[in-house]
């Protein structure tokens, strides 16, 4: 299915780490995946979800959980509609509570990473799920490649689709509720979407840096952009360049592929971060 | 003229050929605080309408209530020109104060993209929209501000900009929380004149929410008294001249002969 893809790459990449299948496959992935981050990153940091985003993470967490425990079906489908319901609870939550925005997702939050932990702890097997803390980006396969194709269609069908309002939402609520926006609906659209990349991003990046694959790139953008279009296009490519960056460094290093990635867009946030009053 | 209207208020059920809202009976309870209760408010089209009255009256929340965000008993009814119920009445807003991350990297003409077409802003920029953009922030005066950053924007700019996009598409009813902090006196002239001005121009209620009532006295044609419920409405003289008005305001600074005392905010 991919022979065209490893065809490609040995034509055009002919270096040491691209000789090997899974660097291949990695870099597919990361070439989907990465834009996606991007691009919801945008609206993550704009709404000041970054907490919100990290439980989504534990929810999949949990999800996996569960998924494994039922058995049956593969953990990343139960983990998807964990998730799924996971996001939509807590935004729902948020929204009809008065307490805390932070209060309720903190509760939601450790509630899911608990019952996760409990789940995986139970019968002393734990170490199996160990992978998902971490993540392994190497071990994509064939099938995960068609499965992010598909989820990047979609984010990009549904960000042509909701973009405008989310924006409208993220600048004031009031404001677009005023324009007849279903604000909740919008919310809930966004997070779902979230949610479903966290949940099948998780086991290639792992529960603890999958947040910042979110947040780093968009906030590095946001220092040095002034509207909308730029901030995408400097998001996205922020998002590529250190997910390229990061599986080529992390293939001499040997380190984990996730991690070294988060550490090239945390250059590039604090570059930014250091250019930022000659745009503000 | 205002006293041909104020008769019209008389006529139940039909508007006198003019399009009107009601507000009737809003009753809004937030846990077990009772903040409005039996409010009844009738606004005419082309009238500015303010409302007025104490800190915690439930100025606000009557607006949130009219927008939605907070439940409410009572209706909102809406009648266009005919008489005949026209569904939900299309309401502009513009708040008191627009809270958003100051450092977020969308411009004006983003915001009125977003707001107003379903063309992606991240992706695409239409020449055509710019132009559309470009005269609707004409309306305010306000066409050099369209690159600008929203958070680069002074109080008073911003509040045009939004008194703009709330103008987009004419609204049949104009929702201001006029602004307290952020624009000087003279900006602030300039916002209740483009208002007046809007009022002449366009056939749309007009319902304020106001702090400074030298300026109601002078631009508003309807006041109301709000304290929890309707305390008093009418003419701006015959709201100022209201025993219940002076006491909850504790001013002598309204007088009949339209001599004024200190701007009086509250």
């Amino acid at each position: 299915m991919l022979n065209w893809w490893y065809n490609l790459i040995d034509f055009i990449l002919p270096f040491e780490w691209s000789r090997h299948v899974f660097m291949k496959d990695a870099l597919l992935a990361i070439l989907l995946v990465m834009p996606v981050f991007g691009m919801l990153g945008t609206m993550v940091v704009s709404n000041r979800m970054a907490f919100f985003s990290d439980s989504l993470g534990h929810g999949a967490f949990t999800g996996i959980a569960i998924g494994a425990a039922l058995g049956g079906i593969k953990p990343i489908w139960a983990a998807t509609i964990f998730s799924i319901i996971f996001a939509i609870a807590i935004t729902f939550f948020k929204n009809k509570s008065r307490a805390s925005t932070d209060t309720v997702i903190g509760v939601f939050s450790s509630t899911a990473i608990a019952l996760g932990l409990v789940i995986m702890s139970y019968g002393g097997q734990f170490k199996k799920f160990q992978s998902y803390l971490v993540g392994d980006l190497l071990s994509v396969s064939n099938s995960d490649i068609l499965m992010l194709c598909i989820v990047f269609v979609l984010v990009i069908l549904l960000w042509l689709i909701i973009f405008n309002k989310l924006l409208v939402v993220s600048i004031n609520q009031s404001l677009a509720k005023s324009r007849g926006m279903n604000t909740l609906m919008i919310e809930v659209l966004f997070t779902i979407s979230i949610a479903v990349v966290v949940t099948i991003s998780i086991q290639w990046v792992g529960l603890l840096i999958i947040n910042s694959m979110l947040v780093l790139p968009a906030a590095a953008a946001r220092n040095v952009t002034v509207n909308v279009r730029r901030y995408h296009f400097i998001s996205i490519v922020t998002a590529l360049v250190s997910g390229v960056s990061g599986l080529i460094v992390s293939f001499y290093l040997n380190t984990v592929t996730g991690a070294t990635i988060v550490l090239f867009s945390a250059v590039f946030f604090f570059i930014t971060f250091s250019m930022r009053r000659r745009f503000i | 003229m205002m006293i041909e209207k104020h008769k019209c208020d008389k006529c139940e059920g039909t508007c006198c050929g003019l399009c009107c809202t009601k507000i009737e009976k809003f009753e809004v309870t937030i846990g077990k605080t009772k903040i409005l209760h039996d409010v009844n408010i009738h606004i005419h089209c082309g009238e500015l309408t303010a409302i007025i009255g104490p800190n915690g009256a439930g100025k606000s929340t009557l607006f949130k209530a009219i927008l939605g965000e907070v439940k409410h008993g009572g209706e909102l009814k809406y009648l266009d020109v005919k008489g005949v119920r026209s569904g939900n009445p299309l309401i502009g807003y513009v708040p008191q104060y627009l809270s958003f991350d100051l450092t977020t990297p969308t411009s004006v003409l983003d915001l009125f993209t977003a707001s107003l077409t379903n063309i992606p802003t991240w992706l695409l920029r239409a020449k055509k929209i710019r132009e559309k953009v470009s005269g609707c922030l004409s309306k305010v005066k306000a066409e050099h501000l369209i690159d600008r950053r929203l958070g680069a924007l002074s109080g008073g700019e911003l509040q045009r900009i939004l008194l703009a996009l709330a103008l987009e598409p004419v609204p049949d009813i104009l929702l201001l929380d006029e602004p307290v902090s952020g624009i000087d006196q003279n900006g602030l002239e300039l916002f209740y004149n483009s208002v007046s001005e809007l009022r002449e121009n366009y056939d749309l209620s007009i319902i304020l929410v106001s702090h400074d009532l030298e300026l109601v006295s002078k631009y508003a044609d309807r006041v109301v008294l709000l304290n929890g419920t309707v305390i008093s409405s009418g003419t701006p003289k015959e709201v100022f001249n209201d025993e219940k008005t002076k006491k909850i305001f504790g001013m002598s600074w309204y007088t009949d002969n339209g001599n004024k005392g200190d701007n009086i905010k509250c």
